[in-house]
């Protein structure tokens, strides 16, 4: 396997810390420490992972509702993360975005997003900010999307746009079977959503989204390219939520628990740790104390949370424009 | 079932038959009487059916609709009728509007308010203005609807009360029922009226109960109507701010202030009549609207107030409103971004010249 040993080691502390922070956020949630809603990826480890590991700082991504795994693979903070689900003023926005929102202007993160197919478009922009500057080489865009944001005529134009304009663009969707309650057997036309790009002119594969060596490779090519200055690739990875839609939602409605137990045996951290074992490519104990780190880690991130203290109410004010002559405050 | 002894809808209504019911449960009954009442009109909107069996392809109802509005609907009307839609904003109100064009009466369930900009094109340029471009020759008999407002933690693409830009565009109707009694009455008729009609569902309503009539009624689209009678102030409220202006006005009795709540229910077209006659017996009014303030009902009904009511007022027309920013996820600050009864009271006495 051609992984370096750090690269390795990376993906195994990325994944596993994916896989906690959204277990510890859930068992918060449920506690009723954060202040609103929150989606889970946990499951969907290896997409963002796999993508990531080819990215920097100053590659950018556009991320969805579901997005800590995108944030985590783009090396934020999870003390921060935590935070802004707490809605605290330490989080990652001041407590003003939430789950929903959380981003990273420094780390090459465009932010979650709650409109389904919103951030498509932006992971595009930064695309083109890259070509208008030169830098293609060092500045990929990334848009990551489910199965439903496939449905969104934004997503069409925007695959156009990236092939026309030649961007260095990837369309990451992660297909993970579902739109809140609705397979994407019902909703999406094809059988593929990845041959939409033949249409689009680009590149598409589908790719085992449970398998983080397949999208490490297929997204090396795909950035490769981009780097290249040859334009747009769609990857379509399939995956599996293990939650609900978001931390109320009762799957049992509406999935088998044969099917939930099928993912559960492909699970893309135990995948990696079987093969890794296998081909001593890493050893149990260094496995072991990634986990024990990501425990602590953990305990550390609710902690933080809990200690921090609330934004100021002024802070409601703050941030709606850099600059603008009337008074926000409303007219009470 | 019950009789009111008193109930929202004022004199004239002890006795009627009806029951106490949660407002998304008098939603859904009055979609399905609607629907049994005409068979043209069927609904849309995603996760409708809430997900299918892999092998019997039998819609699952998992979420009974965004909201839990429209349980059981599915299994009742069918899946032509309980029409699921892929994530196409866009695509399906385009389509509802084409097919309102050729004779159907469609209802599309738009799920957060919010995501109306996503299929605004279609509302704003083919919806609103078919009939009046093309001369008359045609109607767009549709009905939307989608839940607002703050206060449930949902951040700032979640949580949008922008009805102000939908009144803003002629050939479009706009309501917005507060309890169970005027939803009845607003989404009746909404799906009855040849014009599209948008009606918006404030999130904090969903849960709350009040007395139903069992008659099959329409509230008349355009009307207000007085929640509660009084002489010193006007609280003018809408969706859920009708709620936030009964509460104010509990609130001011208790220190011997007097206020008159008038519901707005409908704000394209509106009441302009029920506005001065309020203003022109109390002489004092404090608007109250969660939307954010520039260009918001609330200055609209601040100006024809102005316009047509000024030699009655002893004071300036008074909104009580949201900031001008989006919704904070913190509930700390959505709390102070939501107008609230003690904004609405501290309004009042300050306009009373009272402390
Ligand atoms: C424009 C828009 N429409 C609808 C929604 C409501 N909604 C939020 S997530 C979601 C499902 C998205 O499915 P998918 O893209 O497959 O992502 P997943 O949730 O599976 O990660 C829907 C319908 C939304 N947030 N934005
Ligand atoms: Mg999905």
């Amino acid at each position: 396997m051609d992984i370096s040993k750090e690269k390795l080691e990376w993906i195994y502390t990325t994944m596993y810390r994916i896989r906690r922070f959204e277990e510890t956020m859930l068992e918060q949630t449920l506690k009723g420490n954060s202040m609103g809603v929150a989606h889970t990826s946990d499951g969907q480890e290896a997409p963002p992972t796999g993508i990531c590991a080819h990215l920097t700082d100053k590659d950018w991504i556009g991320s969805t509702h579901r997005g800590h795994g995108h944030c985590i693979s783009k090396g934020l903070e999870t003390d921060k993360m935590m935070a802004e689900v707490f809605g605290k003023a330490t989080g990652q926005c001041g407590g003003k975005g939430g789950s929903m929102h959380i981003s990273d202007f420094s780390k090459g993160m465009l932010g979650a997003n709650g409109i389904v197919g919103a951030s498509i478009p932006l992971a595009v922009g930064a695309a083109l900010t890259a070509k208008l500057k030169g830098i293609e080489n060092e500045s990929v865009g990334v848009s990551f999307f489910g199965d439903g944001a496939s449905s969104q005529g934004v997503l069409h134009e925007a695959m156009n746009l990236a092939s026309v304009w030649k961007l260095p663009v990837i369309f990451a969707c992660e297909n993970n079977g579902y739109a809140e309650a609705t397979p994407s057997w019902y909703a999406v036309s094809a059988e593929d959503i990845a041959s939409r790009a033949e249409g689009y002119g680009m590149p598409g594969v589908v790719v085992d989204g449970m398998d983080v060596f397949a999208v490490y490779d297929a997204a090396g090519e795909a950035i490769a390219r981009a780097r290249a200055g040859e334009g747009p690739t769609f990857i379509e990875m399939k995956t599996y939520r293990y939650h609900g839609h978001f931390h109320a939602d009762d799957t049992s409605k509406y999935r088998k628990p044969e099917e939930e137990e099928y993912y559960k045996n492909l699970d893309a951290i135990k995948h990696f740790e079987r093969t890794v074992l296998k081909q001593k490519l890493m050893t149990e104990k260094k496995l072991k104390s990634i986990r024990d780190d990501i425990e602590k880690e953990m305990l550390h991130a609710v902690e933080f949370a809990l200690s921090s203290p609330m934004p100021d109410i002024s802070t409601l004010y703050d941030d709606v424009y850099v600059n603008y002559s009337n008074p926000i405050a409303g007219l009470r | 079932m019950t009789t009111s002894q008193t109930n929202p809808l004022g004199p004239g209504y002890e006795g009627v038959a009806g029951s106490e019911m949660r407002f998304r449960d008098i939603f859904r009954d009055t979609l399905r009487a609607e629907m049994n009442r005409d068979d043209d009109v069927f609904l849309m909107g995603e996760d409708i059916s809430g997900g299918f069996d892999k092998d019997t392809k039998e819609p699952l109802d998992a979420w009974g609709g965004p909201f839990a509005a429209t349980k059981g609907l599915v299994q009742e009307f069918g899946v032509e009728r309980i029409r699921d839609a892929p994530i196409s904003e866009a695509g399906f109100v385009g389509a509802a509007v084409g097919s309102a064009l050729t004779g159907m009466r469609p209802v599309v369930d738009l799920m957060y308010f919010d995501f109306v900009t996503v299929a605004f094109d279609q509302l704003l340029s083919n919806a609103a203005k078919s009939r009046y471009m093309f001369g008359g020759q045609t109607k767009v008999p549709l009905t939307l609807f989608a839940r607002s407002g703050a206060g449930t933690g949902h951040a700032a693409q979640h949580s949008e009360s922008f009805y102000s830009m939908l009144a803003h565009i002629p050939g479009l109707k706009v309501v917005v029922p507060s309890d169970p009694y005027s939803v009845k009455g607003l989404l009746a008729a909404a799906i009855r009226d040849d014009d599209p009609v948008f009606l918006v569902n404030d999130k904090k309503l969903i849960n709350l109960t009040g007395f139903v009539p069992d008659e099959d009624y329409v509230i008349e689209l355009g009307k207000g109507r007085y929640m509660r009678r009084g002489a010193d102030v006007t609280l003018v409220g809408m969706s859920y701010t009708s709620v936030v202006c009964q509460k104010a006005a509990e609130q001011l009795a208790e220190i011997g202030i007097d206020a008159e709540v008038i519901d707005m229910m409908s704000l394209s077209p509106f009441d302009e009549d029920i506005l001065i006659e309020s203003v022109a017996k109390t002489n004092n009014v404090v608007i109250v609207d969660e939307d954010t303030p520039r260009a918001s009902m609330a200055s609209e009904f601040a100006a024809v107030i102005a316009d047509k009511a000024f030699d009655h007022l002893d004071a300036p027309v008074k909104r009580v409103t949201s900031p001008h920013s989006p919704v904070p996820y913190n509930s700390a600050l959505e709390q102070e971004f939501m107008p609230q009864p003690a904004d609405v009271v501290g309004t009042v006495k300050n306009l009373l010249g009272r402390e």
